[in-house]
């Protein structure tokens, strides 16, 4: 596990309600974080819990309803788009499901090279640019010269998936939220994707939050968990702690559904 | 992309529609192209049967065929006036008219024959068996009646465009319709203005599928503008929008078309101005359709990928959401372009359409047929061919919908 640095990502009370009247439904309900800086952070909880809104609040693709959210010490400005450019430098995404991450209209290339541009390498020769993108292929075991001039549609899932990571690797974010990034390819791929992203955390010293709802997998790569129940954080700490000894009735039933194979994850300590 | 249009040219369906529709866009082009009359043209009187025609009045309201009658009229009278005849003729009026010999020239028909006329009088005949004089008098006769021209002169034209006689037919006669060289050939009749139907058929075509172009393009970029304005940017924006789609879907957009075709006046309705009209009240469905599609698609992850990237909503609208709408707002103006025909039809039988001076269209055809009673004449060619173009029209734009659709739906597609 790294060091743990200074606080990047903090949030006090941040809720958010979809729609109004009858149809109001509180997504997320007043959650509290500190996210470190070189931190790895699991936010585990079944579906329609409230993991994505978190996320999409935090990447500022949504507003937020209620609470305040500071970015490295300062409260977040993202009122302009000149600001919210800036601060996506810092922060980026890897999606759920590769295949809808990409335009299928737009070849590899511009994917990439908006990449390049964005972290202000639009001047450089078309040779710098072309051995930034081999470099970024190559560290996620893909080859840009099979790649280049292709579509997305071409590849597997697998493969589409590694490229977003390959986009991180060419933006070097600070935080990085991976929401559910292996849940759509296979075991294979899962483990690979794992690892790259965990090398690429400690080169650059990013934070990751991953949102999963796969407790094994939260328990494997994370440095703390958060659980999440209904919009709310039932039960926060470091990976050990809630895996390991969970407190909360919510985690316990989360823990024991997880599949035991020939009795290879001893979890009986659990409880229930 | 490319792999796409081939799918859509190995649908059964779209081929199919296709066909039909070039077939009817590559009439509309060639056959005014190869047809002598103008489709407003009067080239016959009114609701004559489709068939060939030879009739003087064909003949007579044609320009071409009047200067064929002159050049007939005057082969008729060289083939009469012989050089013995001309030679009588002079020999006369040396002699009894007292003309002198070096003013008649008898190459010169026309002099002749008006010096003929000035002079020649029965009277003057004096000193001459009374044969002669009958044979004067028969030949003055003659000329008379070459100058009155009663009858057909049926003439054949040579290599070098002259025209030479072949029978003259009297006004009563029958004749063998093979043996007329300016007979009028009116495939589908005429109609009541006594224009060629088949003719008009096809310019009509061309100006209808012009209207419903044009009306479909318009409603179909309204409908796309506002549906992404409505879908993407939300909030008050997309709550005014669909304000005003809903009024535009709650009133019945046939009585907007009435109303305002009705209130920018007979004169200043042109064709392009009705398809403007049309075009004006058909976009709300597209608009809706459009809305919900982007609603469904702002939320895709590849938008939000590349607002991450930093690219502005124009680029974001242009680039990530447009192509996936593409296909959609394909099919959605093929159906518009078919929607804007008949509209235009509807409104011309109303008697709203384009302004009759200045172009004809297919609602203006049955427009015209059903006033000038071509029902109860039952002439039927004024307007069967019009309902079965339209038809066609429609039929083969919803063809080619529906392949589209299998294409670009996959679950629709039979296996």
């Amino acid at each position: 596990m790294a060091e743990l640095g200074k606080s990047v990502l903090k949030g006090e009370g941040i809720t958010k309600v979809f729609g109004y009247g009858k149809t109001r439904t509180v997504a997320v309900d007043h959650v509290d974080f500190d996210f470190r800086e070189g931190e790895v952070i699991s936010i585990v909880g079944e579906s329609g819990s409230g993991k994505t809104t978190i996320a999409r609040m935090i990447l500022g693709l949504i507003g937020i309803t209620e609470g305040s959210l500071e970015f490295n010490g300062q409260p977040r400005d993202i009122s302009s788009g000149k600001k919210r450019k800036e601060y996506w430098k810092n922060i980026q995404a890897v999606f759920q499901d590769p295949f809808s991450s990409f335009n299928m209209f737009n070849k590899i290339d511009d994917l990439l090279l908006d990449c390049i541009n964005m972290t202000g390498g639009k001047h450089l020769p078309k040779e710098k640019k072309d051995e930034l993108m081999t470099e970024a292929c190559s560290f996620v075991n893909l080859k840009y010269a099979e790649l280049t001039n292709k579509y997305p549609f071409e590849l597997s899932g697998g493969q589409m998936q590694r490229l977003m990571i390959a986009r991180i690797f060419l933006l070097k974010p600070k935080i990085l939220i991976a929401d559910e990034p292996t849940s759509m390819v296979d075991a294979c791929s899962r483990a690979t994707i794992l690892d790259m992203l965990l090398k690429l955390r400690d080169e650059i010293n990013m934070t990751i939050i991953f949102i999963t709802h796969d407790i094994g997998l939260a328990y494997y790569v994370s440095d703390t968990v958060y659980i999440m129940e209904h919009g709310k954080f039932v039960e926060a700490g470091s990976a050990e702690d809630v895996i390991i000894h969970p407190q909360a009735t919510y985690t316990r039933r989360l823990i024991s559904d997880v599949p035991k194979i020939y009795g290879e994850w001893d979890l009986s300590t659990v409880g229930d | 992309m490319l792999h796409q249009i081939k799918q859509v040219f190995h649908s059964p369906k779209f081929v199919a529609g296709f066909v039909i529709f070039v077939f009817l866009l590559l009439f509309s082009i060639l056959y005014p192209i190869f047809s002598p009359y103008g489709p407003m043209e009067m080239v016959g009187n009114i609701f004559y049967a489709p068939g060939t025609y030879v009739s003087v009045v064909d003949t007579a309201q044609s320009s071409e065929k009047v200067t064929m009658n002159v050049d007939t009229a005057q082969a008729t009278l060289d083939a009469t006036l012989t050089d013995d005849t001309r030679n009588k003729m002079k020999t006369w009026l040396v002699n009894q008219a007292g003309i002198a010999e070096s003013d008649i020239d008898i190459e010169d028909t026309e002099t002749l024959i008006s010096l003929w006329n000035e002079n020649y009088d029965p009277e003057l005949s004096t000193g001459m068996i009374t044969a002669d004089k009958r044979a004067y008098e028969r030949l003055n006769t003659q000329i008379q009646t070459l100058e009155e021209s009663g009858g057909i002169i049926l003439a054949t034209e040579d290599e070098e465009g002259n025209l030479e006689v072949s029978e003259e037919v009297d006004g009563q006669q029958f004749v063998n319709v093979n043996d007329v060289t300016n007979k009028v050939a009116f495939p589908l009749g005429t109609d009541n203005f006594g224009a060629d139907v088949m003719t008009k058929l096809a310019s009509s075509i061309g100006v209808s599928l012009r209207i419903g172009l044009l009306a479909g393009l318009i409603a179909t970029a309204i409908g796309l503008v506002i549906g992404l304005l409505s879908g993407y940017l939300g909030g008050w924006v997309d709550n005014l929008l669909v304000f005003i789609t809903n009024l535009f879907t709650v009133i019945p957009s046939f009585v907007i078309l009435i109303l305002i075709a009705n209130s920018v006046g007979q004169a200043a309705r042109g064709p392009m101005m009705v398809a403007l009209i049309i075009g004006c009240t058909g976009w709300p469905w597209t608009a809706r359709s459009v809305r919900s599609q982007v609603l469904s698609l702002r939320n895709r992850d590849h938008v939000n990928l590349s607002k991450l990237s930093g690219h502005s909503l124009p680029r974001i609208v242009a680039v990530d959401i447009l192509p996936y709408l593409a296909s959609y707002v394909v099919m959605a103006m093929i159906l518009q372009i078919s929607s804007g025909i008949l509209s235009e039809a509807q409104l011309s039988m109303l008697g709203l359409g384009p302004s009759t001076a200045e172009a004809t269209t297919l609602g203006l055809m049955m427009n015209w047929a059903q006033k000038f009673g071509a029902l109860t004449s039952m002439s039927w060619w004024a307007f069967i061919p019009v309902i079965i173009s339209i038809a066609l029209i429609t039929f083969s734009l919803n063809l080619m919908n529906t392949g589209l659709d299998q294409v670009f739906n996959p679950q629709l597609r039979d296996s």
